[in-house]
Formats: structure tokens, C-alpha cells, sequence
């Protein structure tokens, strides 16, 4: 996992006390509100296909792409493609659930970071991207081209908004007095280029999607149009007897 | 991937029957959050802090023996610092503050200290991680969490997540091998088409599961609650072993603040 940049996890200990219950408590609320919405959207179907695509997130991770001109590969983080895939209240829970299992089973996470982690991967970027998505998505052209342009900006976007946060967080709760600046701009640069991937795979995955099953993207819902049933033409009866 | 014979999650898990192996899983998840707790509140400023992490360490190896974690298992727990490490070491150089001389090295003395600290603080946070899901199984782990009061749909879901992680990263697989076996060779623009593909059929393949287990558990009689089998009450002794490690990190910790 070493030559690998994705989504980084805070460990223990990286920011005050302070900050660590702040943001804690902001992602228990939101956790909290999510398995309410979430409810709304899925009912009692809620546990398994949160489930399932939080499975499909994880297995997602692993995926490996390319970072042109870097010798290490990004990987997804999927915030935006869970987003709008499932809806915004699914993806904060199967982000949250997939942060808890790297965090408890991988120990790649600090437990005591855990909800610094919950508030930049499973809420803001969700938020965020989500917000980005259909803002665009009301804008543009009610087409695939549109909705898939609009993942795009939203997946691109979602990346250096997380990592931007996790700076104002540093700032405000870091052990350390660092030259914010200078962080913040390496932050930025490395993570516009993670977000070019993310938004690049985020686009080919949902499109890939569309192309065979429209109806599971959530995103897309206002692309399905009721399709017109012909008549039964009046004189088939006469016909047939 | 490295799966293992159990599964990706399972590959966590290390059979056996020490007293840590046989502690009720919850009184494992509030000694390593309590142990974390006391290793984050260590002041990295402080004179005595390397000290305290001394300490710390000496608890957390002690435990790590008592539990029948071998060294290599806890190595191999601390891959996932790899890009922290990175940070820490540029810290002293970058931080400001008054310098110092290190090896002919100008370095800033609260990077140094705080670099440090957060090493140190990561590194046995994650040892103590380590320890807790080598020794306690998924299942065992999410009946931890339910008895302390996660709420019921998140439960299910983790539940669901830890079940299915295997079967779904094992269709990756297959489509994986299907496709190299067709000579595809990854990289480039016409790669990651490929790849999408994949992820995309993945998920409506996982989706598509997930609605014909919801169905089979409706034909089961599911009425929204699972059971996750029964969760004994821990008896005193238990507690006392569990809370054994971060008492031992707290005393340092106080030891440190009365003499330091």
C-alpha cells in the first residue's frame, strides 16, 4: 500500500483533542441523520445495499491507476461515485463503514481520528461533491454528456476540497506551527492531480453504469423519461376474430 | 490482493487462545480506544515525552507477547504509517521556531519534537490496533461494537460489508483473470476504459446482489434486526485484563507529569 495515494487517513495524535471531539461529534450528527435519510430512500432494503456497495467501494479501492509522470499509483476514493450513484445519505454511510473497517481491522486510520476522518472522506466530500453535482447537473443539458460532465467536475473537486479541509483542520488543531501556505499549496498540487484520476475513473465507472443498467444511478434519475407504451391499435380485435 | 485462504478480513485475524484472544471483544475496543486516548493526551513538548512513549511501548510489546502476536505480524501492521513517515521527517525542516543542530543538520526544535511525537504517537496507536484485530475475529468485532451501542442499521450494514468484502473482491478477481487471460494489458487511456467497465459491471453486480439477499432474508422472516448472537457480561477479571494496558499507559503518563 506504500506507493499508493488516495485518500490519506489521519492517524492518532496528528491533531488537539480538541479538534479530534469536534470533528467526532460533527460526524456522529451527521452519521446519525444519515441512517435516518438513508431510511427514507431504502426502507428496510437500507442494511443490505448499503452493505453490498460499501463492499463494492472497498474491492474498488484496490484498484490501482496510473499517476502520469509519478512513480506512485492513485487509487480511487469513491466519495462522489457513491454519491451519485446511491444517493448522498447511502454513500456517507458506506464511506463511513469503510473508514471504520480500514480503521478497526487495518488499523489504517487512528481510532481517535476516526471521526476526523468520518467528517473529510464520508461528509465533506460527499457533501461537497454532491452539492458540486447538482448545481452542475441543474445547469447543463439534461443529456448523459451533462451528467457525466458534471460527476466529472464533482469528483475532481471533492479531492482537493478534502485535503484542503484537512489543512484548515491542521491549522486550527495541529501539533505544530507549520507555514500553512506552503502545506496548503503542496496539499493542492498533489491532490488536483489525484483528483484528475478520480474525476477521470469517477466518469468512465458511471458511464459504464449508464450504459447498462441507467436506472441504478441516482444521479441520472431525472434522465429517464417514462417510456411511451403504444396503443393497442383499436382494430386488433376486429382483426383477430 | 493478498487474499488469504479466509478472505481479505479474515487475513487479519490470528487464531489462537491467549487471555487477549479470549476477552470479550467490546472490553478489547475500550482498552485500545482508552490506550489511544492516554498516548494522544501525552504533551509533545514536554522533556519526559520520549520517555512516556518508552513507557507506552514497553506496555504495548508486553501486551503483544501476552496475546501471542509475533513481531512480523506487527510489522507488517505498520505498513499503513508509510506516508506519515514521510510527513514526520520533512517536519523539522519545514517547521518554524528557534533551531537546532542535529547531525550538521540546522533543524527547527518544535519540528523535531513535534515530528517526533507524532511518529511515536501514530506508531503505537497502530500497534495497538494491530494487536486488537489480530486477536479478535470480524464477526466477534461487530458484536463488540453492537454492545456498545452502534446503532442497529449501521451494525447490519457492517455486517453486511464483512460478509460480502470477500465475495465481491473475489469477482474482481475473476474479472481480473478473465481479462488477462484475453491478453489485456493495463496502462494508458484505453486501460482505464477497460477498467471502468470492470468497476462498473462490479457494482451492478454488488447492487444487484444485494437486492436478491434483501429478498432472501424477507423470504427468511427479516424484520429489520438481526440476530448477532448473545454478547456475555464481562466479568470483573475480564475488565481488570483488558484495562490492564492503558492503566499501565496511564501511570506513565502521571508518572511523567509528577516527576517531569
Amino acid at each position: 500500500m506504500c506507493n499508493k495515494l488516495g485518500g490519506v487517513h489521519v492517524p492518532d495524535g496528528f491533531l488537539d483533542p480538541a479538534t479530534s471531539v469536534a470533528t467526532g461529534a460533527l460526524a456522529a450528527g451527521t452519521v446519525a441523520l444519515a441512517l435516518r435519510k438513508a431510511r427514507e430512500e431504502l426502507d428496510d432494503r437500507t442494511a443490505p445495499l448499503a452493505g453490498l456497495t460499501a463492499a463494492f467501494v472497498f474491492a474498488g479501492q484496490m484498484m490501482n491507476f496510473p499517476l502520469p509522470g509519478l512513480p506512485v499509483s492513485g487509487h480511487l476514493i469513491g466519495a462522489v461515485l457513491t454519491a451519485v450513484l446511491v444517493g448522498p445519505w447511502t454513500a456517507v454511510l458506506c464511506m463511513t463503514v469503510v473508514l471504520l473497517v480500514q480503521a478497526a481491522l487495518f488499523a489504517d486510520g487512528g481510532i481517535t481520528a476516526l471521526g476526523t476522518n468520518v467528517t473529510l472522506m464520508a461528509l465533506l466530500a460527499v457533501v461537497v461533491g454532491y452539492g458540486v453535482f447538482r448545481g452542475l447537473a441543474a445547469l447543463l443539458p439534461r443529456t448523459r454528456t451533462g451528467v457525466l460532465a458534471a460527476t466529472g467536475i464533482a469528483a475532481f473537486l471533492s479531492v482537493p476540497v478534502a485535503a484542503l479541509s484537512f489543512v484548515g483542520l491542521f491549522a486550527i488543531g495541529g501539533s505544530v506551527d507549520l507555514p500553512l501556505g506552503t502545506v496548503a499549496a503542496a496539499m493542492t498540487g498533489v491532490h488536483l492531480l489525484i483528483g484528475l484520476g478520480e474525476a477521470a475513473i469517477t466518469v468512465a465507472v458511471v458511464g459504464a453504469v449508464l450504459a447498462v443498467r441507467p436506472d441504478l444511478v441516482h444521479g441520472a434519475a431525472r434522465l429517464r423519461t417514462a417510456t411511451p407504451l403504444a396503443g393497442r391499435p383499436t382494430g386488433a380485435a376486429t382483426v383477430l376474430r | 490482493m493478498g487474499a488469504g485462504p479466509g478472505g481479505t478480513l479474515l487475513a487479519r485475524y490470528v487464531p489462537g487462545t491467549s487471555a487477549v484472544h479470549r476477552l470479550e471483544p467490546h472490553l478489547k475496543l475500550v482498552s485500545v480506544l482508552a490506550f489511544a486516548l492516554v498516548v494522544v493526551a501525552t504533551p509533545v513538548h514536554a522533556p519526559w515525552a520520549p520517555a512516556a512513549y518508552a513507557g507506552y511501548l514497553l506496555a504495548v510489546l508486553t501486551a503483544a507477547a501476552v496475546a501471542g502476536v509475533s513481531p512480523a505480524r506487527l510489522a507488517r501492521g505498520l505498513v499503513v504509517e508509510v506516508p506519515f513517515v514521510a510527513f514526520a521527517v520533512l517536519l523539522p525542516f519545514v517547521a518554524a521556531g528557534p533551531q537546532v543542530e542535529v547531525l550538521g543538520l540546522s533543524v527547527s526544535r518544535t519540528g523535531l519534537a513535534a515530528g517526533g511525537g507524532l511518529l511515536a504517537k501514530a506508531t503505537l496507536s497502530i500497534l495497538a490496533a494491530t494487536i486488537l484485530s489480530a486477536t479478535t475475529e470480524p464477526r466477534a468485532l461487530l458484536r463488540g461494537l453492537e454492545r456498545l451501542r452502534l446503532p442497529q442499521v449501521l451494525v447490519q450494514i457492517l455486517m453486511f460489508m464483512i460478509r460480502y468484502a470477500d465475495v465481491v473482491g473475489g469477482e474482481l478477481h475473476r474479472m481480473r483473470v478473465a481479462r488477462e487471460s484475453r491478453g489485456f494489458h493495463g496502462g494508458g487511456l484505453r486501460g482505464l476504459r477497460v477498467m471502468a467497465a470492470t468497476a462498473g459491471s462490479l457494482f451492478v453486480r454488488s447492487y444487484e446482489r444485494g437486492e436478491r439477499v434483501h429478498l432472501a432474508m424477507l423470504s427468511r422472516g427479516y424484520t429489520g434486526r438481526l440476530p448477532t448472537g448473545a454478547v456475555s457480561a464481562a466479568a470483573p477479571g475480564a475488565w481488570a485484563v483488558a484495562l490492564s494496558l492503558p492503566l499501565a499507559a496511564a501511570a506513565v503518563l502521571l508518572a511523567g507529569m509528577l516527576l517531569g
